[in-house]
């Protein structure tokens, strides 16, 4: 149990609203163990982004537990265990990439060259060396979610929270990306949690697969992947590949009613 | 996009078009004046007799344009800078209140932003104020000011100024609470996965973002700024500034003054807003923002 990075049990978290309770999460048990790449997907309202952000301390939960690195939420965020990477690339306008890519290093006091180091580390990792000195107008919205990544890289998390980062993008571009956070994973050697709501991405990606389902968000089925490691894109069109999709959705059509 | 030349011919135009308007609305009033000036004489006068007469009068009741030129020309080219006649003078007392103002409205300003933004108490408490103190006629308090100050022994520039204060840091409070809190709901959650103090949030996020808020409040803010001043030269017994000549111009029927010093804190005031423009421009270019070419 000492290699768990997250840890949640029967963790509820209930949102008081004027219609009155909605059940984000419940009773949610689930381990992710260091080095996974684990995928969240359903339908929203199903409460996967609100999972991630409970274990960012964006959120309370209102029931249970859950502990990162053997912390409290509240703890981890505070000994900047995780990088988060948000929906909409969140890149500070007014700042240029590689002083975006840098800013967490400001606020951690990393000194001027170590952060330096890193910044063009983090920047080749993602393929935008070259790039540092633009701002984020000036690039397309692939690599502004690229930059938001390496944002996330610079300093020393070991657990990488992504809520559904390539979710605005074109096909084209996320099947390259897609690749490219494989490599990534691959060379850092980090616990990714993923939140997406599409299931080839899911399955290419994860080496782990939660499925959850709306009213209340719970969980619905835990798929450990069988594919190798080394994935090239066309492993999508392996028999091995289309059966976990198919599991996949099957979890997602036993959870969720579309006659609601 | 329209290219400087192509600006011009239409703002000649304008211009061109309000002063025809502007010499027939001279002749329009004057022309009464000119009439009993005849028929007294006994003798009646044909219209392009009336004519020079209403364009050349000592005090009319609308001078014509080349009138307040002459004016101005005469008031600041051919007068020395420190003399009481010379406009520059007067421009210049009320420009030096105006700025005080200005700044002291624009640290007020923003200081009261900061407080709203930052603690609930201050939100709930005091922008009602705020926008309560916008709602008592300038007017009605400016003499208040200057009276309570002259009896605690302070008197000149900073009277006025404080008036030119009381209405300019308004915008800014509006503009700038708006500003800081502009920063949208990830950029804020990004600060707080960092763990970033408040500090760091307002520094880092809230202030950048608040830029734009900040020029386009300071450009309202300086036009008040002036108006504060000259209001606040009413009360104080027309001694300068050009509060001052337009309330000795109003005294003594001098219309042409009057007119002069209206378009001298006209012109006063376009300068003003232009340097804030312009340095909005140049911050924002600093800022890496690609400026469109704003039209104002």
């Amino acid at each position: 149990m000492t290699d768990a990075v997250v840890s949640a049990r029967d963790l509820s978290l209930t949102f008081e609203t004027n219609d009155g309770p909605v059940h984000a999460l419940s009773d949610v048990n689930l381990t992710v163990d260091k080095g996974e790449f684990v995928s969240f997907i359903g339908p929203s309202g199903c409460g996967k982004t609100t999972f991630l952000r409970v274990i960012a301390d964006l959120e309370r939960p209102t029931g249970g537990e859950i502990s990162i690195n053997g912390m409290s939420p509240d703890e981890a965020r505070k000994a900047r265990a995780y990088g988060y990477v948000f929906q909409a690339a969140s890149l500070y306008p007014w700042r240029t990439i590689e002083k975006n890519v840098g800013l967490p290093l400001e606020i951690m006091g990393y000194d001027a060259a170590d952060a330096r180091e890193r910044i063009s580390r983090t920047l080749e990792l993602v393929s935008l060396t070259g790039f540092e000195k633009k701002y984020p107008w000036q690039l397309s919205g692939g690599m502004q979610q690229r930059a938001s990544i390496a944002r996330a890289l610079a300093f020393d998390a070991d657990l990488l929270l992504m809520d559904e980062p390539f979710g605005a993008l074109d096909e084209i571009v996320r099947d390259h990306l897609n690749e490219q956070l494989l490599a990534l994973w691959e060379a850092t050697n980090k616990t990714i949690c993923f939140v997406t709501h599409s299931i080839p991405e899911a399955v290419y990606l994860s080496t782990k697969i939660v499925v959850m389902s709306p009213r209340p968000g719970r969980v619905t089925d835990v798929i450990e992947s069988t594919l190798p490691k080394e994935r090239p894109l066309e492993v999508r069109e392996t028999p091995e590949f289309l059966k976990i999709a198919h599991r996949v959705r099957e979890g997602l059509r036993a959870g969720h009613s579309y006659d609601e | 996009m329209m290219s400087e030349r192509g600006k011009i011919l239409p703002v000649l135009t304008v211009l061109a078009a309000l002063l025809a308007l502007w010499y027939a609305g001279a002749v329009w009033m004057n022309a009464p004046f000119e009439r009993d000036k005849a028929e007294r004489a006994g003798k009646t006068i044909s219209f392009s007799q009336l004519v020079p007469g209403t364009m050349a009068q000592d005090r009319p009741v609308l001078p014509a344009p080349h009138q307040v030129v002459q004016e101005i020309y005469k008031t600041t080219v051919q007068k020395k800078i420190t003399s009481k006649r010379s406009l520059i003078y007067h421009s210049w007392i009320t420009l030096s209140a105006t700025l005080l103002g200005f700044l002291l409205g624009t640290v007020l300003g923003i200081a009261l932003a900061i407080g709203i933004v930052h603690n609930r108490a201050m939100d709930k408490s005091v922008l009602p104020w705020v926008i309560t103190s916008q709602t008592i006629p300038i007017l009605a308090i400016a003499p208040m000011i200057i009276v309570v100050l002259n009896a605690v022994g302070i008197s000149g520039l900073l009277p006025k100024a404080l008036i030119s204060t009381y209405l300019s840091f308004f915008p800014v409070v509006v503009g700038m609470v708006k500003g800081l809190r502009s920063p949208d709901q990830a950029q804020l959650d990004l600060m707080y996965t960092y763990n970033a103090t408040r500090a760091q949030t307002f520094w880092k996020l809230r202030w950048p973002s608040s830029m734009p808020y900040l020029f386009t409040s300071l450009k309202v803010a300086v036009a008040i700024s002036l108006v504060g001043a000259i209001v606040g030269e009413l009360p104080t017994g027309a001694v300068a500034g050009l509060g001052a000549r337009l309330l000795a111009g109003s005294y003594y029927g001098q219309t042409i003054q009057i007119w002069s010093a209206l378009i001298m804190a006209a012109t006063l005031a376009a300068i003003l807003v232009m340097l804030v423009g312009l340095a909005h421009t140049y911050v924002l270019k600093r800022m890496g923002q690609h400026v469109e070419r704003r039209t104002a």
